[in-house]
């Protein structure tokens, strides 16, 4: 199902939250909608769900208009950032919720549970309640309970936000697989740009309420709509009115063409990568980020005097919020 | 801050209803309280209040509920320090305890304090009829208010505060003073002023045990009793309209410490 | 030391000011032998003032619960403008003399009253009867399960609610099979509190009823009746049948309290 979002708007008291955003989300594709905190990402993605009206504007889903539509007639599957469990009921009842709503047959109910428990690889758990699983537990259970009713549309709000680091990426990988498998149409919300990249076939990136570039993850990366954009997908250096990022300055011993003198001021050493943090000679504080084996074929020691270049530095005209890009996905 | 949920109309029909419900329950009687006592004008008002046998009852009322408020801050945070920090075997007992006087009627409360401090007392105390009968009856009824208002604050303190404090040489008394009270303050307060509430309009425990002697141990609620039943509902309704205006003037002295204490 | 020293200071307290005189109506009311207690509590306006007193409760109990987990529902919800001032209305009925209670009805209900003449006209008895009673009841109790339910509404947050209506329940249903087996136990610990304060009204069932013995007697004014005619074993066999409520009603409060603590417990440990 295609998600077709046109020119919505909605704010809290004098807050533009969102503000005039049309977007067309593809049908089957797993999209992220990127942002800062306050960005209006998840009010967005609350809109397309009902879960709040917008002030203006429209929201077609599949080709219907849903805009004024109950969250419960939009057919959609919700996942939320703290799991949202039914505390007082067990796994499997919190799974066949749904399907109990729309009064299907006892035993499609028992069967499609079951099913969807060992896709989310929690068989042995059906008579568990959510306080007894774990945080990556709870939220696969709550995927599955938004699976369970065979959403045309898959909305995650931050889902994987309340998760430690290694349970986030392996379920990461795991839902990405799952898209694959079913290719219903997905939209995750998240704050990590790497999570983002990660997943997504396409990456909306939005900021103060408004979309600032769409595309796809290495697209957005290497040709950044805006400084916004450069800066929240990946470390920057401010050089001479550009950015440039780190791993995109050159460093060598000898001086080069269009080469700064530097000199070297500390060394980190983050395992296979090394941040060198230098000062030009007018002041000006970079910093490059370079392999183990860089570091050591040029030798690098603080102190050490040395010539620096950037190989791709880049610079933005305007003021790029105020006049963000035309937007299709 | 969650932003306020937008109102439908059947939203705004419901809320409609409820606060009207409110409305014609709680505001309205009350309001014919206050109508009742000044509908003739303030002279009358004026006069009911001036009456001395009436300004003796108020008098003695406010006194004893101040009494019983400063008394039960202290036991009641007393009683709140034991049940949280002591350890002891019959605890969860005493923990039970604390909520008689709240699930005991008032007019039994009165009957068993007379039947154990009157003039047949078996422990050889007898109060009955006197004033400090009446604080009795008020420190009763009004015990729960400071204990339950205190014992989830002190259940929930952050004992890293007083280690903190002690690593910094702190004395347990100097940790008591400048540590937990001020933290227990804004709870001692909302308690105590739920007490002094209670015990201003306290009428059933008090009725049987103070024998309700004008200028005495008459209570305001026994005396505009006696009003009633003498059919005079206006001078009722005058002293009533004090009681009232006291009432909610420490609700709204606990509302503002309450938005305080949470900010 | 000191911490012993408290210790006993509260115990003697407690011991002198509650369980003293809780043991006294005990001691009194079997000092009169069971067989005088039993005719004494068994007398047809004892029993007539025993039913009054559990159909006020009744009706109280089930109007105070509708009424206060809407109004909580509400006032955490949908957070109305004006909702410093809807609290503030909730909490009078704890403020207010039970006195002033009564005479507020009688001010409004009574013959003299705002509505006396049209509730005359009408042929409705409201002061001096039934209806009396359950609204002074009514009255007295409405603050205790909006009180109870609005906190643990605001610390279930609406999430689930939410995620309910995405999965395709309506409000209606959501309400049913989500909100109300989440709030059960502050509901619970609420209707407990209503049906031990409707029980033991006093004051404004005292103004408002007339004490008509056989009529409108409840067991509090029927108790003080029987104390005003020196017929000791009645008094305090009606305060034993009140005392054993109230320390059943105690009982609920005790199981009620740890069951919700129990479920806090395992909704914490996300």
């Amino acid at each position: 199902m295609t998600i077709e979002i046109q020119r919505v708007t909605r704010s809290f008291g004098g807050h533009v939250a969102v503000n005039d955003v049309s977007l067309t989300i593809g049908d089957g594709s797993l999209t992220a909608l990127l942002g800062p905190s306050g960005s209006g990402k998840s009010t967005l993605l609350r809109i397309v769900a009902g879960l709040e009206v917008p002030d203006g504007g429209t929201v077609v889903i599949g080709g219907r208009e849903v805009t004024r539509l109950k969250p419960q007639d939009r057919g959609i599957g919700f996942v939320f950032q703290h799991y949202a469990a039914f505390k007082h009921m067990t796994v499997y009842e919190n799974i066949a919720f749904g399907m109990k709503i729309r009064r299907r047959p006892k035993k499609e109910v028992r069967d499609r549970v079951n099913e969807l428990l060992k896709l989310v690889q929690l068989e042995g758990f059906a008579e568990r309640y959510p306080s007894q699983l774990s945080g990556g537990q709870r939220q696969r259970m709550a995927l599955a309970r938004s699976l369970a009713i065979e959403p045309e549309v898959l909305l995650l709000d931050e889902p994987f936000g309340a998760l430690d680091a290694k349970v986030r990426r392996e379920l990461r990988t795991w839902l990405r697989h799952l898209h694959d498998d079913m290719h219903v149409t997905t939209v995750i919300v998240t704050h990590d740009q790497e999570e983002a990249m990660d997943i997504a076939d396409e990456v909306v990136i939005m900021d103060h309420g408004v979309v600032q570039q769409v595309g796809q993850p290495r697209d957005v990366y290497e040709h950044p709509a805006n400084e916004f954009v450069m800066g929240f997908l990946g470390p920057v250096n401010e050089v001479d009115g550009g950015l440039v990022r780190p791993h995109d300055l050159e460093i060598s011993e000898s001086p080069l063409d269009g080469a700064a003198e530097a000199h070297v001021e500390r060394i980190v050493h983050l395992g296979f990568e090394v941040r060198v943090e230098i000062v030009r000679a007018d002041g000006w504080k970079l910093w490059a980020q370079l392999t183990r084996d860089e570091v050591e074929t040029l030798g690098l020691q603080p102190g050490q005097l040395v010539w620096v270049r950037s190989r791709r530095a880049r610079t933005f005209e305007d003021d790029p919020r105020a006049d963000p890009v035309p937007t299709q996905a | 801050m969650r932003p306020r949920r937008r109102t439908t109309s059947g939203d705004a029909l419901s809320t409609g209803i409820i606060t009207a419900i409110l409305g014609c329950v709680v505001l309205l009687p009350l309001s014919a309280v206050v109508w009742s006592a000044t509908k003739d004008g303030t002279d009358s008002f004026t006069r009911a209040l001036s009456n001395p046998q009436a300004i003796d009852a108020l008098k003695f009322t406010l006194g004893a509920a101040a009494i019983v408020a400063l008394v039960s801050a202290v036991t009641g945070t007393a009683v709140a320090w034991v049940l949280v920090r002591d350890r002891f075997r019959g605890r969860a007992l005493l923990d039970a305890v604390i909520d008689i006087p709240f699930a005991l009627p008032t007019i039994v409360a009165g009957l068993t304090l007379l039947a154990l401090y009157g003039p047949k007392s078996p422990v050889g105390i007898n109060i009955a009829f006197t004033q400090a009968s009446v604080v009795a009856a008020l420190l009763f009824v009004t015990f729960p208010f400071v204990v339950r208002a205190v014992q989830p604050v002190l259940i929930e303190l952050d004992r890293e505060m007083e280690e903190a404090a002690s690593s910094l040489g702190a004395s347990p008394s100097t940790i008591l003073r400048r540590i937990i009270l001020p933290n227990l303050l804004p709870a001692i307060l909302t308690g105590t002023g739920l007490a002094f509430a209670k015990a201003i309009g306290e009428f059933g425990s008090v009725v049987l045990i103070s024998g309700n002697v004008p200028f005495d141990t008459e209570v305001a609620s026994v005396y505009i009793f006696g009003l009633i039943e003498s059919d005079d509902a206006s001078g009722a309704a005058a002293v009533s309209t004090v009681l009232l205006a006291i009432s909610v003037v420490v609700l709204a002295g606990i509302d503002v410490l309450r938005r305080r204490s949470t900010r | 030391m000191t911490r012993y020293l408290l210790r006993c200071f509260v115990i003697a307290y407690v011991l002198a000011l509650i369980l003293g005189p809780l043991y006294m109506v005990f001691s009194q009311a079997l000092d009169q032998g069971t067989d005088q207690l039993w005719t004494a509590i068994t007398t047809d306006a004892a029993l007539h003032a025993l039913k009054l007193t559990i159909l006020a409760t009744v009706i109280a109990t089930v109007v105070n619960t509708i009424f206060g987990i809407a109004c909580a529902l509400m006032l955490v919800r949908r957070r109305p403008r004006g909702s410093a001032l809807i609290n503030a209305i909730i909490d009078l009925p704890f403020a207010v003399s039970p006195i002033v209670v009564g005479l507020a009805l009688l001010l409004t209900f009574g013959i003299h009253g705002w509505f006396g003449e049209f509730l005359t006209g009408a042929g409705l008895e409201v002061i001096y009867a039934v209806p009396g009673i359950v609204i002074a009841t009514v009255f007295v109790t409405l603050p205790f399960v909006v009180r109870e339910v609005v906190p643990v509404l605001e610390e279930l947050g609406d999430e689930q609610e939410q995620a309910a209506s995405t999965l395709g329940a309506s409000s209606w249903r959501t309400f049913w099979s989500i909100t109300l087996p989440s709030i059960r136990w502050g509901v619970a610990y609420g209707v407990v509190l209503t049906v031990a304060r409707a029980l033991g009204e006093y004051g404004a069932v005292a103004v408002v009823s007339g004490k008509i013995a056989g009529r409108t007697e409840t067991m509090t004014t029927h108790i003080e009746e029987r104390y005003q005619g020196f017929d000791t074993v009645s008094v305090y066999g009606s305060a034993l049948v009140l005392a054993s409520l109230a320390i059943l009603v105690l009982g609920a409060m005790m199981v009620l309290s740890r069951s919700a603590h129990s479920h806090h417990d395992t909704t914490e440990n996300r």
